[in-house]
Order: C-alpha cells, then structure tokens, then sequence
C-alpha cells in the first residue's frame, strides 16, 4: 500500500544541515495498524509527513498503491491525500471559527460534494465517533479528547484507505487516550490503514506492528 | 464551499474588532470617494434633466479654421447664420436646436444687483431639451417671428426677483439690461455643470443683443443636434460632415484666411474631451492626472490592504495546513482568499453606499453645485461594484499568492 524506499530528509538552514531521516525502507500493507515509536526529534512525525505526502523526502521514492508519486503535481497530490489518506494530529488542528459540523465537512469540500450529503456523511462520521450531539458546538466548547473525536470524525468522512496519526492521545489522559484507541482499532477493524506516531507502548502493543526510530534510522 | 468561505471570513472580521475596523474604514473611505466620483462623472456626462435625450443627441460646440499650411488656427463658436445653413437644414435629424453658451447679464430689484447667466435659443430648444415649466410655458416660433420681448426664467431667478411669492408670475415684467420682459414661463434651472442649458434666464434669439444677424461662420452660438434614435447618430453625424464639406474653401473670416474648416457633431462626452483636442500635450496631462488619481484612490488603499492582510493571512498558516492536507489545491485555497477579501470589500462597498448617499445628499442640498442632481443609479451602482470588485482582487491575490508558497508541514506547526 505505502512503500518507502532509501528514504532520506535533510533539513537546511544557511549554516546548518539537519539529516532527519536516513535510509528508511518501509512496506505498510493494507489493512495493518502500525506504530511508530521512537524519542523527540527522532523524525516520527517527519516520516508520517512523507507517508502523508505532506512533505517531500530529499532522497528516495514513495510509492502510493504502485504509483510514484514524486511527479506528481500540487493538484494530483491534493486529490490524492483527499481521496486516499486521513489525517489525526496531536493538537487537533481543528479551525476555530468554524462548527464541529463545518470542520468534519473540510475533506469533501473538495471533492464538489453538494451541500445536503456533504452535512450528512459529516453527521454519520460524527455519530461515529460519539459526537452527533455536539454539532453546532465550535471547537473552544469541547473537551480535549472530543476535540480528538472531531478530528477522527474529520479524518473518517471521506472513507480514506489510510489513517495517519500523528500521537492522537499525546494531549489526552489516559481514559480518554484508550477511548481514541477503541476508536482507532474499530476503524482498522473495518479496514482502514492505520499508522500511529506515539511515545506510549501500552498503545503500541494494542497494534500488529511496531517500527522504532532512533536518529532518523529504523532500529526495529 | 461559497458558505463555507463567507463563514470564515466573517469569523476572520470577528476575531479582532479593532483591525476590522480599521480595514474596512480604510475600504469604506476610499470607495466613497470612488463612488462619490463615480456620481459625479455621471452627473457630468451622464442623461439628465433636462438633457434627458443626451443619448441621441450630438453637439456641435466650435468650429476649427487652420490656414493653408496648418501651423496656426483659430476655434469658437459659430454665428446663428452657419448654423442655419449647415446643422438646421438637417434632413435626418429629428430636430436641431441653436442657442448661445452662458452670457452675462445684471438685474435690480431696487438697487440690489442680480448677477444673471443669459442665453439666446430658438424654439426647438425646448423641444430637444426636457424642462419642468413650473409656471407658463416656453416661447415658440410664433414670439420669435414677432421678435416679442418674453423670458422664460428658472425658479431661482422668480425667487431672487420676485420675492418668495406662490403666486404665478406669467406675464409680468422683468427688467434685464433697461430693456423690459414679460415672463412667460418659469422653469425649474439646470445645474451649472450642463452648460448647453443652464442660464438663469432663457431669450428667444430675435431679442435684442443676440447678435443672431452676425454675418460670417463665427459668432456664439452652438447646436444640439437630436437624432430620432440612438442608431440614427451615425447618420445623423454623415450628413451634418458632408454640409460642412460644402463649405467654400480657402476664405477669409476677420481677415483672418483659413484653408480648412473642421466641425464636429459629437456626442457629449466626446465632445467634452474633444475640447482637448487642439492640444496633444494637455489631453495627456488630463488623462494622465485622471489615471494618477484613480491610481492613488486605488492603488495605495489597495497597497495597504494587502499588507493587511498578509499579515492576516500568515495568522491563520494553521487553516491553510489543515485545507491543504485534506486536499485542497493551492489554486482552490487561493480562490478561497480572493474570495474573502471581495466578501469583506463588499462589506466595506455597502457602509460606503450609504456613506456616499449621505455625501451626495450633502452636496445637492449644499448649493455648491446649483440644481446639483447627483444619485445613485443603475450605471453609478453598477461602477461602483465593479470598483469594489476590482480593489477585492488587487488586495486580495498577493497575500493569496504568498500563502499558496507555504509548505504544509511547515504551516500546521505554526
């Protein structure tokens, strides 16, 4: 599904040069839940960057089912996050100005979904997650762990083949942290890619594989 | 999507009340002024009272005569005789008035001077033209055949002469230069900006010092020429340059010998800018400090606009990461902006509306401007929302551009 070859990201400033990723070869199947573990500055999130086509590796190539995607342009890149990959971040990164609603729609904006079944696929997605109720609240009345809900509820409503998570319970305690988790695996449990930066191993052990990083090189 | 944009952006005005206000007193100044402008190039050029036909009409305004080897030449009005010969005997033409531009005059009532702005017109005058007569009504060829001593004067005249009297003036005397008038109607006055028509006091030409015998092509006298239709002005126009192309050439005028002679029947704006024409270099000027303007009412609001909302823009990286990453293409996210900025214009177009309602209110009724008419219309509403339209854009695709160059990895740690 996701593969990553000889993968290599360097970071650079006028006098400074940052490798954050050095030689990672990586094959993520469909269907998996894999965790990716590794100390701070390590290049986790770097990584689920590159997956997630939301940057561009220095050296090497991602390959998306089969394709390469370093030609791709802006637009084809953005069809395909849209269409193929959800994304659940640590600090939730939900608009403020906009309702619990309005945010979840976000994805199919931009797949010229109409009005009417843009709202109900955002609420089904929302039902999802335990949060139909919430609706028309905006972002600053919830509590951490909806906020999470939302951005689940977000990341879900296109149907995407592939989840990445970037430490999705790093914000939230730990009953709250579990609830995401139950979340997650039932969306995996319905055939979703899932792949999981976070710093706590009782959540790694919950999925099938466990990748570490250390220094920008896979060590396990 | 569109909702969800104006959402946003109204969200955008609400977050920080003091920066909305600045930014949209910045728009709301700089389109009135615009829209203020806008009013009064339609009040100048524009159809309206009482040259409400303007859309078919032509004017005839000078007469340009060059001697033989084009380095000199002499321009003005022409002599009621010309005009008689060349632009009256128009066979394509509904009708032609010929009347004189704005003489002075003086009046007492007592031994208070009225200061009086005078013109000499046939009858068709009223007749191309659309006055409110008030009280009476206009001379007709019947007086000018008499050559009978009548006036129609404006409302503000009877006010200045007469007193604040209701009742009608028709027929009593008004005394203008020693010679004695009888009002035979009263009208109400044309704005001073329409020079064809505006006067405090209206002669039939066969009233004394009209000068209307003056033999010869000059004199004072100028033409509106009314085409029967709109389409009929190119017509209309042929036929008056072909009676001009009948005039013997070369010929001597106050000894002055001209070898060519050039007329022009244009419609009023074109003949406006046309008075510019003599000279090269002072059509530039004109024009170029008409574009320095607009520029500068423009352009600069426009300027500080952008960087506004720049910075604006880089307050929400975040939003911009999170579209981005669930698919949207930077052209999308810019039309996104674009589209904010016109939503936010447009606030701004519709506080200057009123605002410009207000000023032109003002202006009417200030007098600075006599019978000023300035409104709102169609044309005015209609410019006025290009403009904002227009200053959305120019504000609105420089910051959109720098937003579309953020990486998104980049814009979702900020």
């Amino acid at each position: 599904m996701i593969n990553l070859t000889n993968i290599e990201k360097v970071y650079r400033t006028s006098s400074i040069e940052t490798l954050a990723l050095n030689n990672i070869n990586l094959n993520i199947r469909k269907g998996e839940f894999v965790s990716i573990m590794g100390p701070s500055g390590c290049g986790k999130s770097t990584l689920l960057n590159i997956m997630g086509l939301l940057d561009e590796p220095s050296k090497g190539t991602v390959e998306l089912d089969g394709q390469r995607v370093s030609t791709y342009h802006d637009k084809e890149l953005a069809r395909l996050r849209n269409e193929k990959i959800g994304f659940i971040f640590q600090s939730f990164h939900l608009i403020n100005d906009l309702s619990v609603v309005d945010n979840v729609e976000i994805p199919l904006l931009y797949r010229s979904t109409n009005g009417k079944p843009r709202q109900t696929y955002a609420k089904e997605a929302l039902e999802k997650v335990g949060l139909s109720n919430r609706i028309k609240h905006f972002p600053k009345q919830l509590s951490g762990g909806q906020k999470q809900r939302v951005a689940i509820a977000r990341a879900i409503v296109g149907k995407p083949e592939i989840i990445l998570a970037d430490e999705p319970t790093g914000n939230l305690d730990s009953a709250m942290g579990n609830e995401i988790m139950n979340i997650l695996q039932g969306l995996n449990d319905e055939g979703a890619t899932i792949i999981m930066v976070t710093h706590d191993e009782t959540m790694a052990k919950r999925t099938h594989r466990l990748i570490r990083l250390f220094d920008g090189t896979q060590v396990q | 999507m569109l909702t969800n944009y104006i959402k946003i952006a109204w969200k955008v005005l609400l977050r920080h009340p003091f920066y909305t206000f600045i930014t949209l007193f910045g728009i709301s100044l700089t389109l009135t002024v615009l829209m203020v402008l806008t009013s009064f190039l339609d009040h100048l050029f524009g159809s309206h009272y009482p040259e409400t036909k303007r859309d078919r009409s032509l004017y005839v305004m000078q007469m340009r005569t060059q001697d033989s080897t084009r380095t000199g030449s002499s321009s003005g009005p022409m002599s009621f005789k010309f005009l008689t010969e060349y632009a009256k005997s128009l066979k394509t033409a509904e009708r032609v008035t010929i009347c004189t531009f704005v003489n002075s005059s003086n009046a007492y009532v007592g031994s208070q001077k009225i200061k009086l702005n005078t013109k000499y017109t046939d009858a068709d005058f009223w007749e191309v033209t659309e006055f409110d007569f008030l009280e009476g009504k206009p001379y007709n060829e019947q007086n000018i055949a008499n050559s009978d001593l009548v006036v129609v004067i404006t409302d503000d005249f009877k006010k200045q002469y007469f007193g604040n009297v209701a009742e009608s003036v028709i027929g009593k005397d008004v005394e203008i230069e020693s010679i004695h008038y009888r009002v035979i109607g009263v009208v109400r006055g044309s704005p001073v900006t329409r020079p064809f028509t505006y006067a405090d006091v209206y002669y039939p030409y066969t009233t004394p010092k009209s000068n209307y015998q003056r033999t010869g092509m000059r004199g004072g006298y100028v033409a509106i020429l009314l085409a029967k239709k709109t389409s009929d002005l190119k017509t209309v126009r042929d036929e008056f340059q072909s009676h001009i192309a009948r005039i013997p050439l070369p010929g001597v005028e106050d000894g002055y010998k001209y070898a060519y002679v050039e007329v022009k029947s244009e419609p009023y704006v074109e003949n406006f800018v046309g008075t510019l024409n003599g000279n090269k270099g002072l059509k530039t000027v004109f024009f170029g400090i008409i574009a320095f303007i607009m520029l500068m009412l423009i352009g600069l609001p426009a300027i500080n606009l952008v960087n506004v909302n720049v910075s604006r823009i880089m307050e929400r990286a975040s939003e911009i990461g999170i579209r981005k990453a669930f698919g949207a293409p930077v052209r999308t996210l810019m039309w996104q902006f674009i589209i904010e900025n016109i939503f936010i214009t447009l606030i701004g177009g519709g506080i200057a509306l009123v605002l410009t309602l207000i000023v032109i209110q003002l202006i009417n009724s200030s007098g600075i401007i006599a019978y000023a008419d300035l409104t709102i219309n169609l044309n005015v509403f209609l410019v006025s929302l290009l403009v904002c339209l227009v200053f959305g854009l120019l504000s609105g695709v420089l910051p959109a551009l720098r937003m579309s160059k953020l990486k998104i990895a980049e814009a979702l740690k900020s």
